[in-house]
């Protein structure tokens, strides 16, 4: 499909097809109650002859729709999620067409996070490409009078065994729409053997678009007759507009109006952050109005919030007992005893998404009715938070999800998409909200800062008898509730409660922290601290015992086993997911740290002065990571990073080249945390702005070369997105102490010398 | 005042000062430029003045007066620019916002370097931010370019 769905040509489309009436559809798998009659869908999917599900299409020409209602923003969820149902339907790819979902409860979870899209996907894209196979075979048995059971499809036709007869899915689709939708327990699925596209893959949908310009992101969104909006927002969260010069940014040519905006009532959720917005007729214009505005801003209470005491709150509280979130035997008492004791801590800083285009959304409010055309993560959270900020019923409104410039969890929250709709309803035209990359860095949902203690008592074979580990930082559930100052069982449960440790002794501890900007999930979330803290640590333990490092790592995750987390910490989560299906197992964690230091020439390899390799194993998202870097310091500190090896057991993964790409590029991610990234507020206010303050990794700081290893698995997809940054941060910091000696407890490297 | 964009002539009497990025998007239309810094810092606004690299977010229109520019929409003729290619070919982009940008960076290295090595295409690029980090598959992607333009 055409991305270029954001004209007004393509609205009018929309429109006319709406009105020239979708064919009486019969065939639904979901309840009745969900297919809303006045709603905007109308996909090719949802109109084509045969339509056996909301995910698939089937016309009469054979082309197959698919509809991708996961958004895309570069992990390919758009092109791997169809292509499972694709696989099962036995479709040629090179017929399909995907067809990017509006947010509608019928596609059920849309929210593109948390590294599931594939995860929930793989049984429902494989039950609607079953079914509605299963109905194109019924209707060629039936066409032919012959048995079920002698047909079978092969690659976009069904095919009766005996006579060699054939015909198209096109050709079928007319009689297949007349058959009743087989019962789940009915269908037959493929087994591996007869796979396609599950682990193998295919490159994007969009891919010659991405490579040509012609790609729709939400920054690109138009309609005819639409203003752009910039929006000046109170430095300090919380803060409010006592005056501003409504009439000097009218002084700047293209400046049409100026228009305040509400603030939020607290929590802050995905609401507006209120402020002054400057419309005119073109970005950098409204940008330009925004100088001259001169708000005095009335900042409350949280102008008190500066990083440098805040950090040494959150040291203070992570050196005093906090709430136990897991519990195995009594650290106390074997501390008790004295003997060898280890005690490190660490410190992350906030970090900022800052992905490549900055948040924007296009909004028409029409007749109590809005329109928006975003780069969202979450199609129904923009539904309810403009349905909730317009005092409209959700329902009221339609988002169509354009491509994403990158999220990393930005996107997750649509504070901008409200404002477009916001200043649409005020203005009375359609209006896109452009951020800069200063309103990026400076008005974000920020990594939690965060800090963590730790101790261990070694027993005589240098193994810890008795392990506490304590984190606190400011929660993300103070997005959504005022006062949540400790994290919950998912916060924890990325990377702290579930560390698979064979410990006889073991405390994992939580501390409170309050907020004071929004905080938010960003790409790896808890796990990027927690396993900082954990993987260096333990890397601290090997050196403090004269171990090897891998071989103290695999002692310390202990035999083969599964590990109930669960039974020693009661709120624990496991992202999600059943533990029979994904069960913590320290088979596969194990088999990753071997699989990691066995490519990367663990043990193997003379390396010169100044240069050393670090491992760092995290399981997040269900998947299970391993990451060996090597680096090179040099006499002045600097720090080249010449390879990165990492393992990876996701389950079976559909797309290895997509799942290839994720790993390298959480290895630049990672670089990015390692090195430079750091966000700081002073008075309440954040200190950084663009890409010369709050610097990401360019190809020059980057790691040369990343190579991923796959483990074949057939274990249930995992997440592929996410958990190849956690492991990433301590590997380079254990690379950087094997050669130069020099332990880094705090990031990014910025703040340390790396020096030998 | 006068200034051809891919090919067509087209005049201009808005606001001097305006960036030749927001002439680019907001007035002609032509958004596979992008914007990601305003700086000059990112380089995914990139295009190319009379042949070479500039960015267009720090470019007043004015001052092209009389120039050259080509975007990502005017880059390939017909069919696609051998570095297109090779960035399908080894399947570059992941979110692919910068990615214009990248491409227009590395047409005009190869145009001053036609077998970069590894530090001329780090010297080369390294003013493009790409923040899914795709750096890799760009270096193996110019260099396959430098292979099938030589």
């Amino acid at each position: 499909m055409s991305h270029n769905i954001l004209n007004v040509s393509r609205r009018g489309f929309l429109q006319g097809l709406v009105s020239t009436g979708a064919l009486v559809l019969s065939v639904r798998l979901v309840p009745e109650a969900l297919w809303a009659a006045d709603t905007y869908a109308g996909s090719h999917a949802d109109r084509a002859t045969l339509h056996p599900s909301v995910f698939v299409g089937i016309d009469t020409d054979g082309t197959v729709y698919l509809v991708a209602a996961r958004s895309e923003m570069g992990t390919s969820s758009r092109t791997t999620v169809p292509l499972i149902l694709a696989d099962e339907l036995d479709a040629d790819w090179k017929r399909v067409k995907i067809e990017q979902a509006i947010g509608d409860p019928r596609y059920g979870d849309q929210d593109t996070d948390g590294s599931h899209s594939v995860r929930d996907g793989f049984v429902t894209m494989r039950e609607a490409g079953a079914t509605a196979r299963l109905m194109l075979t019924q209707a060629a048995a039936q066409k032919w009078g012959v048995p079920v059971s002698e047909c079978e499809s092969d690659l976009h036709v069904i095919v009766h065994r005996p006579s060699k007869r054939r015909a198209g899915y096109g050709e079928l689709a007319s009689a297949a729409a007349k058959l009743p939708v087989p019962k789940k327990e009915d269908l037959q699925f493929k087994p591996k053997s007869a796979w396609r596209y599950i682990g193998k893959g295919a490159k994007s949908y969009d891919l010659a678009n991405l490579c040509t310009g012609k790609a729709g992101y939400g920054m690109d969104a138009h309609l005819d007759g639409m203003v752009y909006a910039s929006i000046e927002h109170p430095p300090v969260l919380g803060g409010t507009v006592k005056s501003y010069d409504e009439k000097a940014p009218l002084q700047v040519r293209g400046v049409k109006q100026t228009i305040p905006i509400k603030p939020f009532t607290p929590p802050h959720h995905f609401q507006p952050l209120g402020g002054v917005a400057v419309i005119a007729d073109n970005t950098w214009a409204a940008f330009q109005g925004r100088k001259k505005l001169n708000v005095s801003w009335v900042n409350g209470a949280n102008a008190g919030y500066n990083s440098d005491p805040y950090k040494k709150e959150l040291q203070e509280t992570a050196r005093k007992p906090g709430k136990v979130a897991r519990n195995i035997g009594d650290v106390d008492a074997v501390f008790a005893k004295g003997g060898k004791i280890v005690e490190a801590e660490y410190y992350v800083p906030h970090l900022a998404h800052a992905p490549m285009e900055p948040p924007a959304a296009l909004a028409d409010y029409r007749d109590g009715k809005v329109t928006v055309w975003t780069c969202t993560q979450s199609p129904q959270a923009v539904q309810e938070t403009v349905g909730e900020v317009l005092g409209i019923p959700k329902e009221n409104v339609t988002c169509h999800v354009t491509l994403l410039g990158g999220g990393f969890g930005r996107k997750s929250k649509p504070d901008y998409a409200a404002e477009a709709a916001v200043l649409s309803k005020a203005t009375g035209r359609p209006v896109k909200v452009v951020w800069s990359r200063e309103d990026d860095i400076k008005f974000g949902y920020y990594h939690a800062v965060a800090a963590m203690y730790m101790k261990a008592a070694l027993d005589e074979k240098g193994m810890p008898a008795a392990w506490l580990q304590r984190s606190v930082f400011p929660p993300i559930g103070s997005t959504f509730a005022l006062n949540t100052t400790y994290g919950d069982g998912g916060d924890l449960g990325q990377g702290w409660t579930d560390l698979p440790f064979d410990l006889p002794n073991h405390r994992v501890e939580n501390g409170p922290a309050e907020n004071h900007v929004r905080i938010g999930w960003f790409r790896s979330v808890a796990n990027i601290y927690h396993g900082f803290a954990a993987q260096s640590f333990a890397n601290e333990l090997a050196h403090a015992s004269g171990r090897d490092s891998v071989e103290y790592l695999l002692q310390l995750i202990g035999p083969p086993r599964i590990v109930d987390v669960k039974a020693s910490a009661p709120d624990y989560d496991n992202y999600g997911g059943s533990t029979t299906e994904y069960p913590l197992d320290t088979a596969r964690m194990r088999r990753v740290v071997e699989l990691a230091a066995e490519k990367a020439g663990w043990g193997k390899r003379t390396l010169g002065k100044g240069s050393g390799l670090g491992i760092a194993a995290h399981r997040s998202f269900l998947t299970y990571v391993a990451t060996v870097v090597e680096v090179e310091v040099d006499d002045k500190g600097e720090v080249k990073i010449p390879s990165v090896h990492t393992a990876v057991d996701a389950g079976v993964v559909v797309n290895p080249e997509a799942t290839r790409s994720q790993f390298e590029g959480a290895a630049v991610f990672g670089t990015s945390i390692v090195r430079s990234g750091a966000i700081t507020a002073k008075d309440g206010v954040i200190e950084q702005s663009n890409f010369d303050d709050y610097p990401v990794a360019r190809m020059n700081d980057a790691p040369y070369k990343t190579t991923v290893h796959i483990v074949d698995s057939d274990a249930p997809p995992a997440g592929v997105g996410e958990p190849g940054v956690p492991p990433f941060a301590p590997a380079v910091c254990n690379a950087i102490f094997a050669a130069t000696g020099k332990r880094i407890r705090e990031l990014p490297l910025s703040k340390n010398s790396t020096t030998a | 005042m006068q200034i051809k964009v891919n090919g067509v002539e087209r005049s201009f009497d808005g606001d001097p000062d305006l960036p030749l990025l927001w002439y680019l998007r907001d007035v002609l239309g032509l958004t596979g430029t992008k914007f990601g810094c305003g700086m000059a810092l990112c380089g995914s606004c990139t295009v190319h003045q009379d042949g070479k690299a500039v960015r267009s977010c720090v470019t007043k229109v004015s001052a092209t007066a009389g120039k050259e520019i080509t975007t990502i929409e005017g880059i390939s003729g017909n069919g696609l620019h051998v570095v297109q290619q090779k960035w399908i070919e080894y399947n570059v982009p992941q979110c692919g916002y910068c990615q214009p940008g990248q491409i227009m960076q590395a047409i005009s290295l190869l145009k001053e370097k036609p077998k970069p090595s590894d530090e001329d295409i780090e010297a080369g690029m390294s003013g493009n931010i790409c923040r899914c980090g795709t750096y890799q598959r760009i270096r193996a992607a110019i260099k396959a370019a430098a292979g099938e333009s030589a």
